[in-house]
């Protein structure tokens, strides 16, 4: 039992360290510094810049963030203090069957009513051409996978909130929402960050849904609607070319090991948050 | 007994889900005098109590029957104006809950909730009200500290203060001093013997020597009725209900 | 305070509104997939294998990938308890379950827990490579296996932890053999073995990332673990890739397909907990 115990953790290990040592002839042909930041991503010719994709991570992710933070949080607002119990019995259960679904139907989902919608509804009015495949796609597609992880965060914490201290707050005149507004989201902001925190670690290694929506194309996006390439994309669309040209599977091994990287940092610092968290609460 | 009560109940029911927790209570609780209201666990105190700020309004399940006038107004008409009510009773909680900011702001809150902006007023605001709480001189040099690292005496004392500065008329404390140490909790009970002279103030105790303390007039509750009303002594030396002998029978020391 | 009023029923509506996006995403999308899968929705589709080719073929079904997803799910979450089970039971009886190393031990596998399952793939595909295994049924089930035992050990030591002391303590001091303490604990822990089960079944279905590479893909159904294996969820990526119309609209069948089967393990795994746990302590 210890072995496999020992095996089974030595595998975050073995992980980095198996990704590192693949990625290691891209790493000694150029600097992480280029790397990162070199946008020509000529394969064929031997270079390899992983900027377009590193910025396609990021604008997917922020999309998403930014769709999904204010959205959720409202609607924890609303669920733990305004809907009535009958209501709130219904509405938890739908949020956590997103959660249960796979990500492959969320980019179908995305090809057969966010395309079109971007396409011919939302793009015309700001840009002359779009095909609907876009980072916004992508970012839209995200934003709904991650919906149920940041509602149950945020719900969870604000129950802890006692109710004793909103009296303290309605006692004195204050309104519901001015009570959730300078009290509530008060107690309740660390426990918010590491739920975006966690959404966005979630978010940035999702691969297939966004894969379907976001165009694929070796760009660094420059609107909304322009086509992107984030990290996982890559790695997925191009696993069947890489034994075939040289140094391209150290290249996307180097992909998932950047990927690797960042959503362990990512885990560790909302697990940091999250500890300090407790601990505050526990005083 | 009372000229021009203050607050006025008026067969007040309260039932939450089945169970009934106050059954046509009617009474009028004299102005600017100390009212405690006593009785064993259980029986409606603090259902009582919150029942005259509407802080009961969110509980599930719950019906709110008869009137309860405050200057003459039905606080449960449904065309009041809730947060206006609220503004006008201070609450004071069996454990203190300051609010997560600094001594200053947990003061300032609701005042600025209200409408004051102007730095000049909430300094005089929170300045007058942390002397008349006692807490001034203890907490002058530290103000923007957060309001956790009070003691716990000091905390009680400053969610009164923070109570007070909304201008109420009417104090209510739910066993406000419960969670304190013995010291706290006589500056507390000295606190609203001086403040009777502003405020009609209406507390809730399970401590019989607290209320002879401190109070003018005692309210003795039991299964959600009310037993016994009257004059504090009347009431602990000389009842005149059975149930209110029972209850207060250790008392006599 | 007329300001605050409006101010207080705008941010009201606001967060209703906000409510029903959030929840009715889910209609929205089962619906959407609903609408556009039924029409392709025949028999076939979960009978045949796909005739005339995977990309092109007009006619056929997804039965190839059906069964292909259902070994891969299912030889990835036993061969995943067998390892799960030990180790969670590791860290709670042996290592009594609070100290320093069972905390880091768990940390570790929330940290496993959170790697996203292209990583999982990538990685599978290097083992497989390092070993010389082909794409095929066998490596889509290791590195599927991978990815779901932080989620079985998570579950299980959820599910372990909340077995109150006093339980053992109290059927031992009844005079009950260890063996007969361990069938009561066993009881209390089984409505959630089976969740965790269902979860982790459940998540091998629905993956792509970690398949993607490692299984291949077929028009037959594999008949032995070294050959390469089609999944549910690969099938309908490259359905959905292909030009040919009908080919389009089995993807939206079969999307219908899995995201049915998916959706009735997840409500099974949650009624499941509900009724098991009526004779438990809470």
């Amino acid at each position: 039992m210890l072995i496999l115990t020992a095996l089974s953790v030595a595998i975050v290990l073995v992980i980095g360290i198996g990704l590192y040592i693949k990625s290691e002839p891209i790493l000694s042909k150029s600097s992480w510094g280029t790397l990162l930041t070199s946008s020509q991503w000529k394969p064929l010719k031997g270079l390899f810049g992983f900027f377009p994709f590193i910025m396609g991570t990021l604008w997917v992710t922020g999309i998403a963030i930014i769709i999904a933070l204010p959205l959720c949080l409202l609607t924890s607002f609303y669920i733990t203090e305004y809907a009535p119990n009958r209501l709130r019995r219904i509405l938890v259960p739908f949020v956590n069957l997103l959660s249960g679904i796979p990500p492959v139907i969320f980019g179908v989902w995305g090809v057969l009513f966010i395309i079109p919608l971007i396409q011919d509804h939302i793009a015309p009015h700001f840009v002359e051409f779009s095909t609907g495949y876009s980072v916004l796609a992508g970012g839209i597609v995200l934003a709904v996978m991650i919906f149920p992880l940041i509602v149950s965060i945020v719900c969870e914490v604000l129950n802890t909130i006692p109710q004793e201290l909103k009296n303290a707050s309605l006692a004195l005149g204050a309104t519901k929402w001015e009570t959730i507004r300078k009290v509530s989201l008060r107690k309740a902001k660390p426990g918010i960050i590491a739920a975006t925190v966690l959404a966005i670690s979630r978010a940035f290694g999702e691969t297939i849904a966004v894969l379907m929506v976001c165009g694929n194309s070796p760009d660094v996006p420059h609107s909304v609607f322009d086509a992107g390439y984030p990290l996982p994309a890559l790695i997925a669309n191009n696993y069947g070319e890489m034994l075939s040209i040289p140094m391209y599977d150290s290249a996307l091994m180097f992909a998932a090991l950047l990927l690797f990287l960042i959503i362990l940092l990512f885990n560790i610092i909302s697990r940091l948050v999250l500890a300090r968290l407790e601990r505050k609460l526990a005083l | 007994m009372t000229n021009n009560p203050h607050i006025s109940i008026q067969h007040l029911g309260v039932q939450i889900g089945n169970h009934e927790i106050l059954k046509d209570i009617t009474i009028n609780i004299p102005n600017k005098k100390v009212i405690s209201i006593i009785g064993p666990s259980g029986c409606g105190k603090t259902t009582l109590l919150k029942s005259l700020n509407r802080l009961l309004d969110d509980t599930p399940d719950i019906k709110v029957t008869g009137k309860v006038l405050v200057d003459g107004e039905d606080i449960y008409d449904p065309k009041a104006e809730v947060t206006h009510i609220r503004q006008k009773m201070g609450l004071l909680s069996q454990r203190p809950y300051p609010l997560p900011m600094s001594i200053y702001d947990n003061v300032a809150y609701g005042p600025r909730i209200h409408g004051t902006r102007k730095k000049v007023d909430l300094d005089e605001i929170v300045e007058t009200q942390l002397k008349a709480t006692g807490l001034w001189n203890e907490v002058k040099d530290r103000l923007h500290a957060p309001a956790t690292r009070l003691s716990i005496g000091q905390q009680q004392r400053l969610c009164l203060a923070r109570g007070l500065a909304v201008e109420p008329e009417i104090i209510l404390g739910d066993e406000s001093t419960s969670a304190l140490d013995p010291v706290s909790t006589s500056i507390i009970e000295d606190l609203f013997i001086r403040l009777k002279e502003k405020y009609t103030i209406v507390l809730v105790t399970h401590i019989l020597r607290q209320a002879r303390r401190v109070s003018d007039y005692i309210i003795f509750v039991y299964m959600g009725k009310i037993i016994e009303f009257g004059p504090t002594e009347e009431v602990l030396l000389s009842p005149k209900q059975e149930l209110t002998k029972d209850y207060v029978k250790g008392f006599i020391s | 305070m007329i300001r605050r009023k409006i101010e207080e029923n705008f941010f009201r509506i606001l967060m209703v509104l906000a409510t029903i996006v959030v929840a009715g995403s889910f209609f929205l999308i089962v619906g959407t997939i609903v609408y556009k899968g039924v029409p392709f929705m025949n028999w076939d589709m979960i009978t045949k294998t796909p005739g005339g080719g995977f990309y092109i073929g007009k006619e056929g079904g997804v039965v190839n990938a059906i069964i292909g997803s259902l070994y891969v799910a299912g030889g990835a979450t036993i061969l995943g308890l067998l390892i799960s089970i030990p180790v969670a039971i590791y860290i709670n009886m042996y290592l009594a379950g609070r100290n320093i190393i069972a905390n880091g031990l768990r940390i570790a596998f929330d940290v496993l827990f959170g790697i996203p399952s292209i990583v999982y793939g990538a990685f599978g595909f290097l083992i497989m490579v390092y070993f010389g295994i082909r794409a095929s049924l066998l490596g889509g089930i290791l590195a599927v296996t991978l990815l779901v035992i932080p989620i079985l050990v998570r579950t299980l030591d959820e599910v372990i932890r909340t077995v109150p002391k006093e339980l053992g303590d109290a059927s031992l001091s009844l005079g009950a053999t260890r063996w007969e303490m361990s069938k009561v604990i066993i009881r209390q822990i089984r409505p959630g073995v089976f969740t965790a089960i269902l979860l982790s079944f459940g998540r091998a279905m629905g993956d792509v990332a970690s398949v993607l590479f490692t299984a291949g893909f077929s028009d037959n159904i594999p008949t032995s673990l070294h050959q390469p294996a089609a999944t549910l969820p690969v099938a309908i990526f490259f359905q959905l890739g292909s030009p040919v119309a009908e080919v389009q609209g089995r993807a939206y069948a079969s999307a219908l397909l899995l995201t049915i089967i998916v959706l009735i393990i997840t409500v099974l795994s949650s009624v499941l907990a509900k009724r098991f746990s009526k004779n438990n302590i809470r």
